[in-house]
């Protein structure tokens, strides 16, 4: 039983009210000094009614953020094996560099003459970028992965109506990420979706039925959402440029073979690239990302704004169409990119260097492998043979139980770990999709294994209460999300005649 | 390697265990032929030292803000951000955690979330607000596309005091959507007449407060006009500060408030990663794009959040989805709350009042300058100058002298007739007398 206390604490456990409940009107943790008489130029339309923000002082608001952070699982204490989503080290030296002087206080509208340096590290990231994907163009400016995938398939729906015919279809795999469909819609695509074949990766012959001339584009995941390598990739990229289509890859799952293979030997024409996967850039509880998109000779002029050329004479910054010799589909993002994650992530290149990035791929792939080997006597991996940096298991192996992918989830996170990403791909019933990463010493790993497979026992015996209760450790238990979405509650709001 | 923990025996340990001979073999389903049989062209492996000395020689060839007077705006503004919160928001539960999807373990993030969104709401007077987008350009053109699924229209007129990189990103995004915008001229004076434009097919009105050269407007009469032909009136807030002194966009009648969070936690760090902010009514609620953390309970009764609402979201809905979204500002958001915690509302109020106090006095100092002429007669902490010559030149020759005077608004507002002489300038509470002076000497000199 859950033990309770006066406060609620349980030992480092300690309840922490919201902002607004720890108000000291007037109070303030920052002292600023008293504003000096000046016109006023507001034109007569200062703020009249107060905001309603709560008065802290210092040492409260360093124990309140202190202590949410006491709430959070992250990878800094431990696996966080979540599929697809690359969770691995953050370099504290990443974080440094980004926060120099000369980068962390550079404007973005400084006079270029002034940011040399800054327009530099962006061609030398754009230069590791290329050269590890084998293409010979790059746009930096996305700020996430999906809104990489928008930036490619802008520059794909740019050259198809330079070529007098935009088409109208984008195929995407049953496996894929939701945000390919998502992205389509936002290009003005209809989506048509690829089945997979019994092996996992695309069904070919369905996939060549489904091409014809409306067809702009094929999206795939590459190694894909299962884990796999998609073995018939060079036949695919040869049927959809036979019938006059692009071929994009979403580049998610790079972290498998960087340094090992190149998206350009593959015939892919666009790939987007997520820093804060492959590179190492933090995750921060759901960002900023990075998203940087490289493309093929043939989508190479439509690369959108902006973007920086070595003039041989210093560097200059093309910040519209009008200033370009090329043609530019536009501009996506305020600014330059994220500029921030850029430094984060040259940093660690420049750690890992061109013989770290290759054995970085190899070990993520080791460690999947290892893992896949150690459990696949107890859990049922979806499909044969090795896989690349992720391993799919199904929920067969709970197939005479009452516990479901959810509950196993859940259980894990009594013995210490963050659960593996549940449910997703959607190809396989109850899928549980794990991603160690490179980051896992042999030790994590066997430790790992030890309490899935301790769960995975604990499963088959007439435990279904233990894994329906889970978890019960944790600073909340289950949470009601169906409460949560009936009757949302997206604020605090005072009590009525508080 | 120092971030590789495997050691060459775990690896020949585990290679054996999977029952193969080589790391190779499990690249198998990869064709041979494109298998790459030794490193890239790139640098090797570096130490901390070298990659700290090569950083540092890019960072040394750069004039940061904090080096020289700046007195740089249009959407990115520097602010002194309390030395707790750079501490904090670099705490590893916080930093290298992702997206809640477990609440159980990441109710730290979903109660800051649930935080910023109160907050969010409270600065722009409305009802409810999302966990953050991208950037203030981003922003718009979610909004853009969150009015259209409203009003089932497909018309945006944007007003011409947008800044134009959210202008052109929103027309960007249009044009792949079969979506009309209508954009007004760029507006200096903020003289435009917006409601002239809208008609029965118009699905929003987008509009930035304080506007993109600095004046301050009163939207009431543009929100009515909005309403009477069925569409919504969008406001960007490039500067997130000047809701602490001039009237909420809800209070003008907005319906949709987006946002530039930059200033609030976050440094300018060359244009990101930055923060977009989207509020809006509650009966928008089902149509704004974006994470949402509510509250709920779990089962013990105990109050906690969740994310919520994800039945707009492309991993659910897929290409029904609200927008392609996934990953966002977590961070930035973290950093923006928790600096507005810190400052509290008499802070907040007491910071803007010294940017709107630091913008006016700069700008009486340098419209006393021959041939300079101040061109906004509202403002907060950024203005417009009309110099007596083009402002390109003007801020290269300030640069010389190392002061960072201004952005020249053909830069953003490239080849448009006669902006070419105008000047804009920031202020914050950071820009000293001192700084103002050098400003006002060295202007002079280069006039």
């Amino acid at each position: 039983m859950p033990t309770r206390t006066i406060l609620g604490n349980r030992g480092l456990q300690i309840e922490e009210p919201l902002i607004f409940e720890q108000d000291t009107p007037g109070m303030s943790g920052c002292d600023l000094p008293e504003p000096e008489e000046a016109t006023n130029r507001l034109g007569g339309l200062a703020r009249e009614e107060a905001i309603g923000l709560p008065g802290l002082s210092e040492p409260q608001v360093v124990r309140h953020y202190t202590r949410l952070s006491q709430k959070n699982y992250a990878i800094d204490a431990g696996v966080y094996p979540l599929g697809s989503c690359t969770m691995k080290h953050n370099p504290r030296l990443n974080e440094k560099m980004a926060r120099l002087p000369g980068l962390g206080d550079l404007h973005p509208m400084q006079p270029v003459s002034t940011v040399q340096g800054a327009l530099e590290l962006m061609d030398v990231l754009g230069h590791w970028l290329k050269t590890l994907t084998g293409m010979p163009a790059v746009a930096l400016s996305p700020a996430a992965g999906a809104h990489g995938e928008l930036c490619g398939l802008m520059a794909v729906r740019a050259a198809l109506e330079d070529r007098g015919n935009a088409r109208k279809v984008v195929l995407v795999p049953d496996s894929a990420h939701g945000t390919n469909p998502a992205t389509a819609t936002l290009c003005g695509y209809a989506v048509q979706s690829i089945p997979a074949n019994a092996r996992g990766r695309v069904d070919l012959d369905a996939l060549k039925a489904a091409l014809n001339d409306d067809v702009a584009c094929f999206m795939l995941t590459n190694p894909n959402t299962c884990g796999l390598f998609e073995d018939e990739i060079l036949e695919i990229a040869d049927a959809v440029h036979d019938a006059g289509a692009f071929f994009y890859c979403d580049g998610a799952n790079f972290n498998a073979i960087v340094g090992r293979v190149r998206p350009g030997d593959l015939g892919i024409d666009c790939m987007h690239i997520n820093l804060h996967k492959t590179f190492s850039t933090p995750h921060g509880g759901g960002g900023p990302g990075s998203g940087p998109t490289v493309f093929s000779e043939a989508l190479a002029p439509f690369v959108p704004v902006p973007y920086v050329v070595d003039t041989g004479d210093g560097f200059a910054l093309v910040e519209s169409p009008a200033q370009s010799d090329q043609k530019p589909f536009g501009r996506m993002k305020g600014f330059h990119g994220q500029f921030g994650v850029f430094v984060r992530a040259l940093s660690y290149m420049l750690s890992m260097g061109s013989d770290g990035l290759r054995q970085a791929s190899a070990d993520a792939v080791l460690n999947a492998n290892y893992i896949a080997a150690k459990l696949n006597d107890v859990l049922t991996q979806s499909f044969e043979g090795p896989c690349m940096h992720e391993v799919l298991f199904d929920d067969r192996f709970l197939k005479d139980t009452d516990v479901t992918t959810l509950d196993f989830a859940k259980a894990m996170i009594d013995d210490g770990v963050h659960p593996m990403t549940m449910y997703f791909p959607l190809v396989v019933h109850g899928a549980l999709l794990m991603e160690p990463t490179e980051t896992e010493s042999k030790l994590g790993l066997d430790q790992f294994v030890e309490l899935v497979r301790g769960l995975a026992d604990r499963a088959q015996g007439d435990n279904e209460k233990y894994f329906k209760e889970a978890p019960r450790m944790t600073p909340r238990r289950r949470l009601d999300e169906t409460a949560a979405a009936r009757k949302p509650v997206l604020r605090w709001v005072p009590e009525a005649g508080g | 390697m120092r971030y590789l923990p495997l050691s060459e025996p775990d690896r020949q340990e585990m290679l054996k265990t999977i029952g193969v001979s080589a790391v190779d073999d499990l690249f198998k389903d990869v064709p041979r032929s494109v298998l790459l049989d030794k490193p890239v062209d790139l640098p090797a492996t570096a130490g901390e030292m070298a990659v700290e000395q090569t950083i540092g020689a890019l960072a040394g060839k750069n004039t940061g803000t904090s080096a020289v007077p700046s007195f740089l705006g249009v959407g990115a503004y520097r602010h002194h951000v309390p030395s707790a919160i750079d501490y904090l928001v670099q705490r590893g539960e916080f930093l290298t955690s992702y997206t809640p999807y477990q609440p159980e373990i990441s109710q730290g993030t979903l109660q800051y979330l649930f935080e910023f969104q109160t907050q969010v709401a409270l600065l722009t007077g409305m009802e409810v607000a999302n966990a953050s987008l991208y950037d203030g350009a981003t922003a718009v053109a979610e909004a853009m596309l969150m009015a259209s699924r409203i009003t089932k229209r497909n018309k945006a007129i944007l007003s011409g005091g947008l800044h134009p990189h959210y202008r052109d990103v929103a027309v960007n995004q249009a044009k792949f959507m079969d979506f009309q915008v209508t954009c007004a001229d760029p507006d200096p004076l903020a003289t435009e007449d917006l409601s002239a434009l809208i008609d029965n097919e118009t699905a929003c009105v987008i509009v930035q407060n304080p506007g993109f050269f600095g004046q301050v407007r009163d939207l009431s009469a543009l929100s009515e006009a909005c309403h009477e032909a069925g569409a919504l009136l969008v406001v960007a807030v490039a500067e997130v500060v000047s809701l602490g002194a001039i009237k909420s966009p809800g209070a003008m009648g907005a319906d949709i408030v987006i946002g530039e969070g930059q200033s609030l936690g976050n440094g300018l760090s060359f244009g990101g990663p930055y923060l977009g902010l989207m509020a809006c009514r509650q009966k928008f609620l089902r149509q704004m794009p974006g994470r949402l953390a509510g509250e709920t309970v779990d089962v013990e009764g105990r109050r906690g959040w969740v994310l919520t609402l994800s039945t707009r979201e492309q991993h659910i809905r897929r290409e029904k989805a609200t927008s392609n979204i996934c990953t966002n500002s977590g961070l930035c958001a973290l950093a923006f709350t928790m600096h507005l915690t810190m400052l509290g509302e008499a802070g907040f109020t007491r910071l803007a009042k010294l940017n709107h106090v630091a913008a006016s006095k700069l700008a009486d100092r340098l419209a006393t300058i021959e041939g300079v002429e101040l061109v906004n007669d509202t403002f907060f902490n950024e203005f417009t100058l009309r110099l007596p010559k083009a402002a390109n030149e003007v801020v290269e020759a300030l640069a010389e002298k190392g002061i960072l005077g201004g952005v020249p608004v053909s830069r953003l507002h490239q080849g448009v007739g006669d902006l070419g002489n105008l000047l804009l300038v920031a202020a914050t509470e950071l820009n000293t007398d001192d700084q103002a002076e050098a400003f006002q000497t060295a202007l002079k000199e280069v006039l």
